[in-house]
């Protein structure tokens, strides 16, 4: 019973969204207040119904519904509690509901927290937001309802795939989703900007924190997975440009070159249509990431043809979303105004290049990826595009940026000198200079790469300190009065470049310093890897709640004393008969060390992999900082919720344009 | 700077398109020498692929077919689409989904004697899962000889 009072609840929130996607828009356009006014209630309800779908479905799962199909696909009696849980959104149908009710969630949030902005803008981002969840729940409704039943009902459930079980499958797909969705946020935005004709400083204003917040949480989302990753398939890699990854980083890319291009929208008023066209695309990315990740299309291009209706609904969903806002933009986008003029050499101008950059680099992951699925998809043959195109493409592309990242906040806006440019970072040039060169020298490798990414590394450390001095030092408060004389956001843009930075030197350092090897070990044998002894103890067999289990202990020495003691595991999954490796790590801020279990040989011998991983948990670090920068900006004062008079803010956007 | 607001449009305007050429050409390059080609076994005993440069190919590791090295780490297995085989060579330590019987891609070089040294070995995601590449390779076998009957997976 219970799952069809979820499945009439989406229908429910069906209904509610198609208003919701109407109504208030067309009372925008015609001014009429009672339609416009319908949006904030209808948000609310919305969201209460598609929450309570969701926890009809967690309810199956946590009580083992057999008789709902997506049940019994994705889970088993056996599953511990919070993976049943976790499990909700372990499948193709779960994740789209998910989808659902964290744009539900988002729609609220807008709608209770949008007091300032004016009513018929307010209308017309509830009402856009409300038909993409339209298209949304009438996917899940027609093709892939989770609530579906199986008749007879399965004795138990095949279970979750035994990748997923693990503590990173309960936030790494809600954090992303986050992020995916809040682009949605965005986009509404640009729409509602595009319909309503009006685009000016203070629209910047609102839409930014939105945009930063998502980008905080994809960020954090993304850098979760690349951990899970990490530990959990075994090979020490972080990063593997495999597809699903590289659909969760093209909206990154894009959602990057988006916050930087809406802040130059507020404080300057420029690049409004650019700002526009970004919000649109980084959004689409987001829908083409979740359908490429969940629809099976990346197994196999032929997924589609087992279930043909769902692949032309995402596809029809896919040209209705992108190309109507794109012909919108087509359309409209000379309404929204021109900025303001900049020189050759102003601030803008290195956001401007930054921004290219990084669209650039998002097209060519976006070619990777997508240009293997058609080539096989219309019978051309079969290639992949592997690490080394995404590698050869990306340094190249991503230097440059790094680079002018280190001046931007340095130039002037509208109108920067080089010369002074050049006086003032002179001694970040020379120190990073030296220090790419020194350093890798005194660590016994150098390499072009290796000095090369130090050179970014401390690049960025040395102008942040610089741009840091220059606003700290003429001044004769006291240093928290100091600290505090600087807006919050401008602390995240120095914390989040900071970020960056840190990651690019965790990357150059594991990348550069980075030693495995592979080796047959019986009990008592020592393996010696960067100066370490790791002494294999032998295997012990054991059981989990669902898997059974050979625990590997190998003590690491170096010079005879105890350094730690690694734990790598090779389970089993009884119920789907998978085995599953769990690496065993010591991680610490300057190296990782790292073991996972091959397969048993003969004798109680053990294949072995170990992995001695220089600072590589300052590439999540990195990551970290990053999104704490975004957080900050996010507690910056003019974000407050304040209701501003209007006469101020026309001010304000008309001196922006000046 | 006295130059005109025109022609410091055109300056950005020309420094963009330079930037944006320039990147043009280096994803075009870099997708082109690192595309890797696909290959089934039939194809590979027909000597349809290239000397000298990797690819991939896929299948079924053949029944009976590994063998491990003394060093426990080499390992050599049979890679069939169940018209032709392939003998591969693999020194490293193998996905945990490898399995006979199961499907399978390789990535590497077929040397002289025909023998496909695999630089990386891949078989993942779960039990019923089949490879993209390895099952188009059954699938392909299958239709140039309707005599032999597909494997389940």
């Amino acid at each position: 019973m219970i799952p069809e009072i979820g499945h009439f609840s989406l229908i429910l929130a069906l209904l509610v969204s198609l208003v919701l996607g109407s109504f208030p828009i067309i009372g925008a356009a015609r001014g009429n207040t009672v339609w416009m006014g319908l949006a904030k209630p209808l948000a609310s309800v919305q969201f209460i119904l598609i929450a309570f779908a969701f926890l009809c479905l967690v309810y199956a799962f946590a009580y083992m519904d057999y008789s709902v199909l997506y049940v019994a696909n994705n889970s088993n009696s056996k599953l511990p509690l919070q993976f049943r849980i976790a499990a909700v959104w372990g499948g193709h149908e779960g994740s789209l509901l998910l989808w659902a009710l964290i744009l539900s969630i988002w729609t609220l949030a807008v709608s209770l927290f949008s007091k300032h902005i004016p009513d018929d803008m307010r209308a017309r981002i509830l009402g856009v937001m409300g038909l993409v969840s339209v298209g949304f729940l009438l996917f899940m409704l027609m093709v892939s309802n989770p609530f579906e039943r199986l008749i007879p009902a399965a004795l138990d459930g095949r279970d979750l795939n035994p990748l997923l079980q693990d503590p990173g499958m309960i936030f790494h797909p809600p954090m992303l989703y986050m992020g995916y969705v809040g682009f949605s946020v965005a986009f509404a935005f640009s729409i509602a900007a595009l319909l309503g004709g009006q685009l000016d400083a203070a629209w910047a204003r609102w839409s930014r924190p939105w945009t930063i917040l998502a980008w905080i949480f994809l960020t954090v989302g993304i850098m979760a997975g690349s951990n899970w990753a990490y530990y959990e398939l075994g090979w020490g890699g972080w990063w593997f440009w495999d597809a699903v990854e590289n659909a969760s980083f093209m909206p990154w890319l894009v959602g990057t070159a988006l916050i930087h291009s809406l802040a130059v929208t507020e404080k300057r008023g420029s690049f409004k249509a650019w700002t526009v066209l970004l919000a649109i695309c980084a959004f689409s990315l987001s829908l083409l990431g979740t359908f490429l990740v969940r629809s099976g299309v990346l197994t196999s291009v032929h997924a589609f043809a087992t279930d043909p209706r769902r692949g032309i609904f995402i596809l029809a969903f896919l040209v209705v979303v992108i190309g109507g806002s794109l012909l919108l933009f087509a359309w409209r986008a000379s309404t929204v105004g021109r900025g303001g003029k900049f020189d050759v050499v102003s601030r803008e101008s290195f956001l401007l290049a930054n921004n290219v950059l990084l669209a650039v680099a998002a097209l060519s992951v976006l070619l990777g990826t997508l240009y293997p699925l058609f080539l096989d998809a219309l019978n051309l043959g079969k290639i992949s595009v592997g690490p080394p195109y995404f590698d050869a493409v990306f340094a190249p592309l991503m230097a440059p940026a790094i680079f002018l990242m280190g001046i931007g906040p340095i130039a002037r806006w509208k109108e920067a000198a080089l010369p002074e440019l050049a006086m003032r970072l002179r001694w970040a040039f020379g120190i990073s200079i030296a220090t790419a060169v020194i350093l890798p020298l005194m660590l016994g490798n150098f390499t072009p790469m290796i000095g090369f990414g130090l050179f970014l590394a401390f690049w960025v450390f040395a102008t942040s300190a610089e741009l840091v001095y220059q606003r700290l030092g003429k001044s004769d408060l006291p240093l928290m009065g100091r600290i505090k004389a600087n807006s919050r956001s401008w602390w995240g843009m120095v914390i989040a470049h900071l970020g960056i930075a840190v990651f690019v030197l965790g990357v150059t350092i594991v990348k550069g310093f980075e030693s495995e090897i592979a080796v047959k070990m019986l009990p008592g044998d020592v393996a010696h890897l960067a100066g370490y002894d790791f002494t294999f103890d032998g295997v012990m067999d054991t059981h989990g709640p669902n898997y059974e289990v050979s625990r590997g202990q190998i003590h690491v020495t170096k010079n005879g004393v105890l350094r730690t003691i690694l734990e790598p595991e090779k389970r089993l999954y009884t119920v789907t008969n998978m085995p599953m490796t769990e690496a065993g790590i010591s991680p610490h801020i300057i190296h990782d060390l790292y073991a996972s279990l091959g397969e048993p040989l003969e004798g109680g011998a053990w294949s072995v992999r170990i992995y001695h991983k220089p600072m590589v948990e300052w590439i999540w670090f990195g990551c970290l900082m990053m999104a704490f920068g975004g957080f900050l900006a996010l507690a910056d004062k003019r974000y407050r919720l304040k209701k501003r008079a209007p006469s101020k803010e026309a001010k304000s956007s008309k001196e922006a344009t000046i | 700077m006295a130059l005109k607001a025109r022609h410091k449009r055109f300056i950005l305007i020309g420094i963009g398109l330079a930037l944006i050429g320039l990147a043009a050409m280096l994803i075009l390059n870099a997708f082109q020498s690192n595309m890797v080609f696909f290959y089934t076994p039939t194809q590979v005993a027909k000597g349809e692929v290239p000397k000298n440069t990797g690819f991939r190919i896929g299948g079924l590791v053949e029944m009976g077919s590994i063998k491990r090295g003394e060093d426990g780490l080499t390992v050599n297995f049979v890679i069939t689409d169940t018209a032709k085989t392939v003998p591969v060579v693999y020194k490293g330590i193998l996905p945990d989904l490898f399995k006979e019987g199961k499907g399978v891609v390789a990535q590497g070089q077929v040397g002289e004697d025909g023998l496909f040294v695999a630089s990386e070995v891949l078989a993942k995601h779960d039990e019923n899962y089949m490879p993209p590449e390895a099952a188009a390779a059954l699938k392909s076998a299958q239709e140039q000889s309707n005599t032999l009957v597909m494997p389940t997976k």
